[in-house]
């Protein structure tokens, strides 16, 4: 019963088994850019960029139609044509990079509404909108991999830099030019991550499953490798209740991966070690030191 | 003494506003220099233009042919996100940057110098302690021993003693003595004039240019006081641009 439940769709369903890999895949490499959004308090930044990325996969489904590869293609070449533009404007001009990009993503999603609609019907928008990570084929899911191993290995490359600008910014100026190039690379794996995670969420979730489990993770631990480490296992996880719960009650995958990080989130804002509510309302005894 | 640090007629700013307007002077190599002035008067923005974090909007800083490398800077306490998740450890070893850059790692010599430059602040058994539980002192104490791990011939200090208790200033006057001691240029923007007067043989006296700059009992009169207290915070969005664009005494 249980085996059936929880392990039966996977071993009988190649499409889920599939699904299970693009979630770990995402999970892998999307959590950790979402802890560097949230501690950059970006993390709206990160759900600006996802609307970014649609004019991009508009025009690949304009051109090619329901190509996933496409689209992917068109959402990387959109959003880091916005990521950098706001980047170098906010740079430059000293516009905080918020507002910078608010702009160039209200523009990016005016234009992806209006080309999805040219040709598309409301079906194609929801697709777009939404994912479907059950639909998702071989190449996609080698795209989604080949993203994800992208990501670890520039994240390693610009991890010492993102850390010191995210804690001390104008030491890193003093010290290194390296903060600079950094963010913009920075930006460009968030972006990257945003086309993976709308393969399978769509635009409007893809930040999801990077800065939700970097909100559960934020609860249990003080240090950034426990955090990183944390909301890669939550997002994990999340990914396969959410493929499961989507199999077994037919809701769409992308919003049950979503609702199930939601509820660990609920739990950790709850019972987290770190400022978790019932915690703060039962401390315990003060220690002696 | 050669100068370590040069100011040729510069101007230093923001979005075309001069924060500091025509300084000329420098700094001898192995001097102790305490930069004063009320709020606004530019003493932040003049460490900033040192280190290269702001650039001149008219004249040069030259630096003895020093590179970024060989200055350590340290930033006033508030420009640090608290909230960051790192221990006093690892954000103290950012002070290597010199040595590991991207990729290098931290070996036991370099593991030995940081918790040696942890006990020389007295904050040894604090290594594991997440950087947003300490008070301020002691995260002062910190960016001190990150300056000391950073061994650098040029020290920049942006208000370095701000609310900081008597015990703490002490402690961390006696390293600023120690640096200068060991014949690194030390330069630190400062409000504490008794501690000026007691401890920095050399002053410049700051109001969005130069009031005064000599030797510190020569230069904290009453009178230059003064008028760095009349110095106008404010910048004019409707003022003129300045005849004097800095480059004529520039060397």
């Amino acid at each position: 019963m249980i085996y059936d439940a929880l392990i039966g769709p996977f071993t009988e369903f190649e499409f889920m088994r599939r699904a299970l890999a693009a979630v770990i895949a995402l999970s892998l490499a999307g959590a950790p850019i979402g802890v560097f959004l949230m501690l950059r308090r970006m993390s709206l930044v990160g759900d600006a960029m996802a609307h970014a990325i649609l004019p991009g996969a508009a025009i690949g489904f304009l051109l090619s139609g329901l190509n996933l590869f496409a689209m992917t293609f068109g959402g990387l070449v959109a959003g880091f044509a916005v990521a950098i533009l706001a980047g170098v404007v906010a740079r430059s001009t000293g516009l905080k990079e918020d507002a910078s990009l608010a702009t160039f993503y209200l523009a990016s999603l005016a234009l992806g509404v209006t080309i999805v609609s040219i040709k598309g019907t409301n079906i194609d928008l929801l697709h777009v909108l939404f994912g479907n990570i059950l639909a998702m084929d071989d190449q996609t899911l080698l795209v989604v991999a080949f993203n994800a191993t992208v990501t670890l290995l520039v994240l390693a490359v610009i991890f010492r830099p993102l850390v010191i600008e995210s804690v001390d910014p104008l030491f890193l100026r003093a010290v290194s030019r390296a903060g600079g190039p950094a963010h913009l690379a920075f930006l460009a794996l968030v972006v990257i991550n945003l086309v993976n995670g709308f393969q399978a969420l769509g635009t409007l979730l893809a930040v999801g499953l990077m800065i939700m489990p970097a909100g559960i993770a934020r609860f249990w631990s003080r240090d950034l490798t426990a955090m990183i480490c944390i909301a890669v296992i939550a997002a994990a996880v999340s990914g396969y209740a959410g493929l499961v719960l989507s199999f077994q009650t037919r809701v769409p995958s992308g919003p049950a991966i979503i609702l199930v990080a939601t509820v660990f989130y609920v739990i950790s804002v709850l019972f987290g070690r770190v400022g978790g509510l019932v915690r703060q309302m039962f401390p315990g005894r003060h220690l002696e030191a | 003494m050669a100068a370590q640090v040069e100011f040729h007629n510069v101007t230093l700013g923001y979005d075309r506003h001069p924060a500091v307007h025509h300084l000329k002077g420098e700094v001898a190599s192995g001097a102790l220099v305490a930069v004063i002035g009320p709020n606004g008067a530019g003493k932040s923005t003049l460490l900033r233009g040192i280190v290269g974090i702001v650039k001149p909007l008219a004249g040069a800083i030259h630096l003895g042919g020093l590179d970024a490398r060989d200055i350590a800077y340290l930033p006033q306490s508030a420009e640090i996100d608290r909230s960051f998740p790192i221990s006093v450890f690892d954000f103290i070893s950012t002070g290597l940057w010199r040595a590991t850059s991207l990729f290098g790692g931290i070996g036991k010599a370099a593991r030995k110098k940081i918790l040696d430059a942890i006990a020389a602040v007295g904050l040894s058994g604090f290594e594991n302690r997440p950087i947003e539980t300490l008070s301020g002192g002691q995260m002062q104490r910190v960016l001190f021993a990150r300056v000391l791990l950073q061994d650098a011939r040029l020290i920049v200090l942006d208000e370095p003693f701000n609310a900081i208790d008597s015990k703490t200033t002490t402690d961390l006057l006696a390293l600023v003595k120690r640096w200068h001691g060991e014949g690194r240029t030390v330069l630190a923007a400062l409000h504490d004039l008794e501690m000026v007067r007691n401890h920095f043989a050399e002053t410049l006296v700051l109001a969005r240019g130069p009031v005064a700059w000599g030797p510190t009992a020569e230069v904290l009169t009453p009178e230059n006081l003064m008028v760095a207290m009349r110095m106008c915070e404010a910048f004019d969005d409707s003022a003129a641009a300045c005849a004097d664009d800095g480059h004529s005494q520039a060397a």
